[in-house]
């Protein structure tokens, strides 16, 4: 048992699921219940002139109909919480439902309320609204030229934001550079395509004032937080209830109009108010991910040494600015510009762009995908360039495992890595020079093998709070946990973090269970109800088991201290002779006068014998912050056969080594890895999501959005190395993200390295088959491949 | 116009008055109250909705209510209980083939009709069959495992008791293991 932590048990929040006894938020039903449904701009950018409901209105069933003109006086925009600082951020408003103007494709123009489903969204239609067309666009970089159509009144040429990175002298270092490579990067736009779409259940008791809204949300004290400023509530009758919810890879993170106004009508009819999107509607109102056009450059010498990076980068923040959205591509982006490695000389520009499009935010990962992508991508071409061995280049520009904790050029304070090892282990499980050689063998049998490298490092843990108030994030970022001890020794623990697919009922009772030497089944945890968990700031940025679960082990190590406390005096010795020893407490140096936790426990709630002013129950609360970031880091490769008669890509090995730290549960560990591999190979080679020239969504449908199938996808070879934190009491960094980090730049490496002979230096991802075979083609005409240095939007 | 439509659901003969146009997925959440199965897409994608019609899996999206009229339904509520697990249900804990959950209930009911036609698959024929069937969280690599898993047990259930292959319903092939309460 004293193995528990370490262990790959079996998730204790499985028998609900695999049973269908899970309750989601659509699931949730309440005596009276109504139902909303929105109606959403079909036009990307549009003056509204007129509205007419009164035929919705008169429609069977129909309880209430609300337009923006209705509510803008009764609530407040819709807040972003991520103000940058130093880079003259505009936040134009973000109305709850469009007046006036509609900015994107899916804008919320009305809220029907009606007795059914059904009703409300048979009464949508019958709303008449006419639009005047304006010109849109949703290229970040085209939107931000001088002439583009302006979206907001108040922010010129739709530039939201101009941030600088910078660290040493990168001008000079590219001056002085013996060889300097460039690239022109797309990161596309992506759908996070959280099985479960966005919902929300609101009631209202008339009585006592108190809102409670289920929303399927990975952050509901956020979500209590910015729903009580948008409805104009104190947040104390404000509960929030995230249920269970069906994944999320950010888009559950930020606040949403849609939730504030079912509250609102929940309010004003007195009748509970449920909306459920469904997917044509979540792919175009609930947010997207990356959306950047960049130019980015590397310098280095001759022999391998890089000495410098430098970008521009157009990011897209779609109409309006998300929860989190100005934070994505800055502080989360720029800021790892360094990766694995020791680049002295950094600059990175990079210009948020207001775009007609539907709000982009953070999706998996959430900047630094991208950051890994384009530095991964650059040290593969500048490999090439200088005919060296891509893995050497690596080799040779990783941050030494001795010189940790290592500051980089962008001023992160890597907490503890050993990026060779990584490295060393991923090439134990694949031969690469076996592979090299087998590749060139195939190349002059008309088959083109390819191999792609990448070390990744990621920012996750996120963070310690007085970072969050000096990078501008409008909360704070510790987390918490009550472990709560009840007279039979059984334990809850109530968390701040909010879970959904990580499995952390299973890996928290597994950090209690060793500190109390339990079994997990005399463990649960709590998450997801405000009403009765701690403060805290939910899950994403793979920060909750770094900062929750040493929450969770600090509230533990409180209780425990205190149990040893009543030990001591049940075994009548003294407190400083009591030692927890082979999972108990037991005075030093006899062993066999020893009290159990539970015993413990039951004397502390029942206080019939307590040392003297020692206050009765047993239960502790601990709100942890961390002193830093913590900075996993691993390396994926990836090896491809590409048919160049067809373009098709087709996986031949995926080989995943990461180091997060000692894992709780190694079996939860890999699907984490499992998980965010595949959907990095599916940004790799298949998801985009393409508007055509007017702004209309074509990839609006789970038919046109290439969701990564099982039949597509590869096997996935994990393995791990174990460096410690030293930031938490757990050592542990974080997984949730790592795999997607690192995957699409594993592919595309792979593929670019297999169409080497044609010349093919980038392709843009995803690299589609028709790509592929134009870069190909462009290759054998000995033209530039297609996509390098083209700008390419379309498949 | 809404009219009455009787489905044999889970072994229970159960009567909803519905609109014609009523999905049987709206009917077996929203009258039923069976929410075990889940709404992923509205375009037959993504497979969250897949129950047992008559022992074939089906998404049950696809289908009007009204149209399974007299039709034996067996949905996640039904396949197995908690205190007897359907082997699928267990191969998927055990292997850990699943994360949020949301996708699960029709990866399971999908997986049992695909075992009952092909006891004993290889992994590109699982891969294949689950085609229909989308999950954002797993990567699939643990729930193809947790399909060969089953199929295992299933196959040794088989053996050990051969010809009995009694469910509820007499067309069905739902792979279901001997005394499994249907």
């Amino acid at each position: 048992m004293a193995t528990i932590f370490g262990s790959g048990i079996k998730r204790r929040e499985d028998p609900r699921l695999i049973t269908g006894a899970a309750t989601y938020t659509d699931d949730v039903k309440l005596p009276g219940l109504t139902y909303a449904a929105f109606l959403r701009s079909p036009y990307a950018h549009a003056q509204i002139t007129r509205i007419d409901t009164r035929a919705a209105a008169r429609a069977p069933g129909v309880l209430a109909v609300y337009t923006g003109a209705d509510i803008k006086d009764r609530v407040v925009p819709v807040p972003c919480a991520w103000n940058v600082p130093n880079c003259n951020l505009i936040v134009p408003p973000h109305p709850l439902l469009a007046h006036e103007k509609v900015r994107y494709v899916g804008d919320g123009v009305a809220m029907v309320v009606a007795e059914s489903r059904a009703q409300a969204r048979d009464a949508i239609d019958l709303i008449d609204v006419d639009y005047e067309p304006l010109r849109g666009g949703v290229d970040p970089e085209q939107m931000a030229q001088p002439g583009a159509p302006q979206l907001h009144a108040e922010v010129p040429d739709n530039i939201a934001f101009t941030w600088v990175v910078a660290g040493g002298d990168a001008e000079r270092a590219f001056n002085e550079a013996e060889v300097k490579v460039r690239e022109r990067i797309v990161q596309q736009r992506l759908l996070p395509t959280a099985m479960e779409c966005r919902a929300a259940v609101a009631s209202y008791n008339k009585g006592s004032g108190q809102l409670t809204l289920w929303v399927s949300s990975q952050n509901p004290h956020i979500h209590r937080f910015l729903c009580s400023v948008m409805l104009n509530l104190p947040e104390h009758r404000v509960r929030v209830i995230s249920p269970e919810v069906g994944g999320g890879f950010g888009s559950k993170i930020p606040a949403y109009p849609d939730e504030a106004l079912v509250s609102l009508a929940a309010m004003d009819l007195g009748r509970p108010v449920k909306w459920a999107e469904d997917r044509s509607e979540n792919y175009k109102a609930t947010i997207h991910g990356r959306d950047h056009v960049e130019d980015v450059e590397l310098c280095g010498t001759r022999d391998g040494t890089i000495t410098g990076i430098r970008t521009k980068v157009y990011a897209g923040l779609g109409a309006y600015a998300s929860t989190a959205a100005p934070g994505i591509p800055t502080i989360l982006h720029g800021l790892v510009y360094s990766g694995a490695y020791t680049i002295p000389n950094i600059h990175g520009t990079i210009h948020g762009v207001y775009t007609a499009g539907t709000p982009v935010d953070a999706y998996r990962g959430a900047g630094r995908p991208e950051a890994a992508y384009l530095i991964e991508r650059l040290v593969d071409i500048y490999a090439r360039e200088i005919g060296m061995d891509p893995v050497e280049v690596r080799r040779k520009n990783f941050i030494p495992a001795d010189k940790f904790p290592y500051t980089t050029a962008t001023g992160l304070t890597y907490d503890s890595g050993n990026y060779a090892g990584a490295l060393d282990k991923a090439l134990s499980m694949l031969d690469y020079k076996a592979f090299r050689k087998e590749q060139a063998e195939a190349r002059s049998r008309g088959k083109y093998l390819g191999i792609g490298v990448v070390s990744y490092i990621e920012i996750c843990g996120l963070g310690p709070s007085q970072v969050a108030g000096a990078v501008g994030f409008g909360g704070g970022l510790y987390d918490s946990a009550i472990v709560r001890v009840y007279p039979t020794g059984m334990i809850r623990v109530y968390i701040g973090g909010k879970p959904h697919g990580q499995g952390e009922e299973t890996t928290f009772a597994q950090i209690v269970a060793e500190e109390f030497n339990y079994p997990v089944e005399n463990i649960q945890i709590v998450a997801g109800d405000t009403e009765i968990t701690p403060q805290g700031w939910g899950t994403y940025g793979s920060r909750t088991t770094a900062v929750c679960g040493s929450a969770v082990k600090v509230a533990a190590q409180r209780v425990k201290e205190k149990a040893r406390k009543v030990a001591a005096h049940l075994l009548e010795a003294n407190e400083a002779d009591v030692e927890w020893k082979d999972g108990k407490f037991s005075v030093r140096g006899s062993p066999d006068q020893a009290k159990t936790f539970a015993e413990a426990a039951l004397m502390a709630n029942l206080a019939w014998n307590m040392p003297a002013g020692l206050e009765p129950g047993l239960e502790a609360t601990a709100f942890f912050d961390p002193t830093n970031f913590v900075y996993p880091f691993g390396t994926h490769i990836c090896t491809v056969e590409v048919d160049v008669e067809t373009g098709e890509v087709h996986i031949l090995r995926y080989v995943a080594v990461d180091d997060c730290g000692p894992p709780i549960n190694p079996m939860i560990v890999d699907g984490q890895v499992h998980g965010g591999v595949i959907q990095g190979i599916g940004e790799a080679l298949q998801e985009i999501a393409i508007y055509d020239e007017s702004g209309q969504l074509l990839t609006g449908t789970m038919m046109d959005y290439a969701v990564p199938k099982a039949s597509q996808m590869p096997r996935i070879e994990t393995a791990h190395t174990v460096t410690p934190s030293p930031v938490n009491p757990l050592g542990v960094k974080g997984v949730g993200e790592a795999g997607t980090i690192a995957s699409a730049a594993a592919v595309v490496n792979a593929v670019c390295d297999a169409l080497e002979p044609f010349g093919v230096r980038h392709i843009q991802k995803p690299v589609t088959p028709a790509r592929v075979w134009a870069a190909v083609q462009a290759g054998q005409r000995g033209g530039e491949a297609a996509g390098q240095n083209g700008k390419e939007r379309a498949r | 116009m809404k009219r009455p439509v009787t489905l044999t659901v889970n072994g229970t003969v159960r009567t909803a008055t519905v609109e014609p146009r009523a999905l049987l997925v709206h009917v077996l959440r929203d009258d039923f109250d069976l929410t075990g199965t889940h709404i992923g897409c509205d375009t037959s994608q993504c497979g969250a909705c897949t129950v047992l019609i008559d022992g074939l899996a089906v998404k049950s999206c696809t289908q009007l209510a009204v149209q399974c009229e007299g039709q034996a339904i067996i949905t996640i509520e039904g396949i197995g209980t908690s205190d007897a697990l359907h082997p699928l249900q267990t191969a998927f804990w055990e292997k850990h083939g699943l994360q949020c959950g949301f996708c699960t209930p029709g990866m399971i009911m999908l997986a049992a009709d695909f075992l009952a036609s092909n006891p004993d698959p290889t992994e590109p024929e699982i891969r294949h069959a689950l085609e229909g069937n989308y999950c954002r969280c797993t990567g699939y690599q643990n729930i193809v495992a947790a399909v060969q898993a089953a199929a295992a047990t299933l196959r040794a259930a088989q053996a050990a008791s051969p010809p009995s292959r009694a469910v509820s319903s007499s067309t069905s092939r739902a792979g279901q293991p001997a005394g499994a309460a249907v």
